[in-house]
């Protein structure tokens, strides 16, 4: 029980919480303290010390701020306004705040504003679905297309679409690259034909890919019932991520052990046979090395091609918090900077625990 | 009758100044029914000689007839036991003797599949580990595996290639037993090579020492007149098998000397001061410090 439910969560990459049910069951508690103190207390701390820091950070930004605002009401309009300005500034009233980093408390009031926007945002949707479900019913009886909501998407709203892009981009990523990755792999000559090519394109940034899927959608695409935003940024992230896993898939069934081939060879294995049975399998490991660092660049490449592409997700809610400058827009920034880096974890995690499952024990064999 | 001949083969590796000649001018002529051994030192090229059987490589001059054809390739017709197992690490015990079978009896029901499969994993006494990963097995079981995996293909002759040299002393005696034990059953040609004189006067027919390479060829061959079943402990008393072992012996002792002594050339080591301990060396792996 004990070693099974370790074993699962190491899978997962919550190993840090291992001294904790050894102590749970009794195990050395001194020394698993210890451990436990060292791998999961520590990170914690440090945290901490980022907040502090950031915190102080925040607070010296926003007096230096304020104290430049004071200043400049007394050069330009004198004592009083000056005074007045300080007033102001110390009540809190939204008209006369500096705007600079936003503190942590600020960020954590921004992150709750976001999560009532949602829940008002939410309720719009299904009061406006109820009052249109009628209306709805006769239009899909003659066959017209339902009314949908058309309205602002919330914080989470954009979350969604963020991941339903990545997630395309990867599948997508993944269909072209694991085989192409094959074929190439599989032939010396194709690899070295392809090598120059792959090594031009793999530094490519993500911009310049999005303008030329956006040259070549526009174009393909004429259906204006499609989202072509949507189109264009995850066939952008997709082309953005697929290297890794195109160069990783070619190196794996080129390096395949020569003993598995020696086998294949004995055992007279056709070619299809000899990809299934023994290429594929014994290259597995690398195939999803590739795809982890596929999913990491495809996030991260998100935010850009969201911003340019206007599609709705995290990257244009970045870029129109920026624009909006109103007097929580920078605290907003902040928060989604945190939910990015936080998913961005959580989609690593997730293809670590998938790679380590795909892993076989390649010394022992 | 001849199952197996090789006619002057040679076989060498590379151009120009890098070539090596590992094997010249064997001839070799292997019977049905026949326990044939291959004793040589490491580096001699014996691997060479056993991949050219199995039809992983081809000689350079000469043929290798397999009854009367020349070799154009590997085939199940020849069972391989590697020295490294060469077990596929993502399958199970059943699923790497099955997957050999399914190449060679392709026409086999489902249930006869199985049937044939649980035979031969029984063979080697691996039934309670038939759902295991090879990584969780150790080297004599692997090797077990490896052995049914070869024995299951039903093949004409078996192919050793230092089948147990990687194993521990205690674990190869018991495998060169039951390896005997299953040969013993429909007595296929089989040949094995190994570096282990003893090995080969435990289990084979007949004793071929393989000179040291390059130009590695065969030498005098010789006879292992002891009746089956041999016991280990009766025949390390019996003073033929100790006048055989020494003949065998003296001659691999021999030419390894000649050879020796033909390639007595001076290599000049390069004049390195040694380092004093205490020093401070570059290029050292760099050791984690713990500053805390």
């Amino acid at each position: 029980m004990k070693d099974k439910s370790i074993k699962t969560l190491k899978m997962f990459g919550l190993g840090f919480l291992e001294p904790l049910i050894r102590i749970f069951s009794g195990e050395e508690p001194a020394k698993n303290g210890k451990i436990f103190f060292t791998r999961a207390l520590l990170p914690l701390l440090s945290i901490f010390v980022f907040i502090a820091i950031w915190h102080a950070g925040a607070m010296a930004l926003y007096n230096s701020e304020a104290d430049a605002r004071i200043e400049k009401a007394r050069e330009e309009q004198g004592e009083e306004a000056a005074i007045a300005m300080q007033e102001c500034i110390e009540s809190g009233d939204i008209s006369c705040q500096p705007n600079t980093l936003p503190s942590p408390a600020q960020v954590y009031g921004a992150f709750q504003a976001l999560c009532q926007d949602h829940q008002s945002i939410s309720e719009k949707k299904d009061d406006f679905k109820e009052r249109v479900s009628e209306t709805n019913e006769q239009r899909e009886a003659q066959g017209l297309d339902p009314i949908t909501y058309t309205g602002r998407p919330s914080f989470l709203d954009q979350i969604g679409t963020s991941l339903k892009t990545v997630f395309a981009g990867c599948l997508l990523a993944m269909f072209i690259a694991v085989p192409i990755g094959i074929i190439i792999g599989l032939s010396p000559s194709l690899r070295t034909s392809f090598n120059w090519l792959i090594q031009i394109l793999k530094p490519v940034s993500p911009v310049v890919w999005l303008l030329l899927v956006f040259m070549i959608v526009k174009t393909v695409i004429t259906d204006p019932s499609l989202d072509k935003s949507f189109i264009i940024s995850f066939i952008s992230v997709g082309l953005c991520a697929m290297w890794a896993t195109l160069v990783n898939t070619s190196m794996g069934v080129s390096t395949v052990d020569k003993d598995f081939i020696n086998v294949a060879k004995v055992l007279k294995l056709n070619i299809g046979q000899n990809i299934f049975k023994i290429i594929l399998p014994a290259s597995l490991p690398l195939i999803f090395t590739g795809l982890r660092i596929t999913v990491s660049v495809a996030w991260m490449v998100l935010i850009a091609i969201e911003l340019l592409a206007q599609s709705p997700g995290l990257g244009s809610f970045v870029w129109e918090e920026f624009q909006n400058g109103a007097n929580d827009s920078n605290a907003k920034i902040i928060v989604a900077m945190f939910v990015i880096g936080l998913i961005g974890f959580l989609l690593d995690r997730i293809m670590l625990s998938v790679q380590n499952m795909m892993s076989f024990n390649k010394g022992m064999a | 009758m001849a199952i197996l001949e090789l006619n002057n083969v040679s076989k060498s590796f590379g151009v120009g100044s890098n070539k090596i000649d590992v094997l010249t001018d064997i001839n070799l002529s292997v019977n049905e029914g026949e326990f044939l051994a291959i004793v040589g030192f490491s580096g001699s090229g014996k691997t060479t000689l056993i991949n050219l059987i199995n039809g992983l490589h081809f000689p350079d001059q000469g043929e290798v007839l397999l009854k009367g054809n020349p070799i154009v390739g590997p085939g199940p017709d020849r069972g391989v036991i590697f020295q490294n197992y060469s077990l596929l690490p993502w399958l199970s015990v059943y699923s790497n003797v099955k997957l050999a079978v399914d190449e060679v009896f392709p026409k086999m029901s489902r249930s006869e599949k199985e049937a044939h499969i649980l035979k031969y994993i029984e063979m080697v006494n691996l039934t309670p580990a038939r759902d295991k990963k090879p990584s969780e097995l150790s080297g004599g079981m692997r090797q077990r595996v490896s052995v049914a995996r070869a024995l299951a293909m039903n093949p004409e002759m078996l192919l050793m290639d230092e089948p147990l040299s990687a194993l521990d002393a205690l674990t190869r005696g018991s495998l060169q037993e039951e390896i005997i034990k299953i040969w013993s059953q429909n007595k296929k040609t089989a040949v094995l090579i190994t570096n282990d004189v003893d090995e080969g006067i435990l289990m084979a027919d007949r004793i071929i020492p393989l000179t040291p390479g390059p130009n590695a060829t065969l030498g005098p061959e010789f006879n292992v007149p002891f009746e089956r079943p041999r016991d280990v402990t009766n025949i390390n008393k019996d003073e033929q098998y100790k006048r055989l072992r020494n003949e065998i012996l003296e001659y691999l002792i021999e030419v390894g000397s000649t050879r020796r002594q033909v390639s007595d050339q001076k290599y000049i080591l390069p004049d390195l001061k040694p380092t004093m301990p205490g020093r401070i060396r570059l290029g050292r792996k760099k050791q984690k410090v713990k500053y805390f």
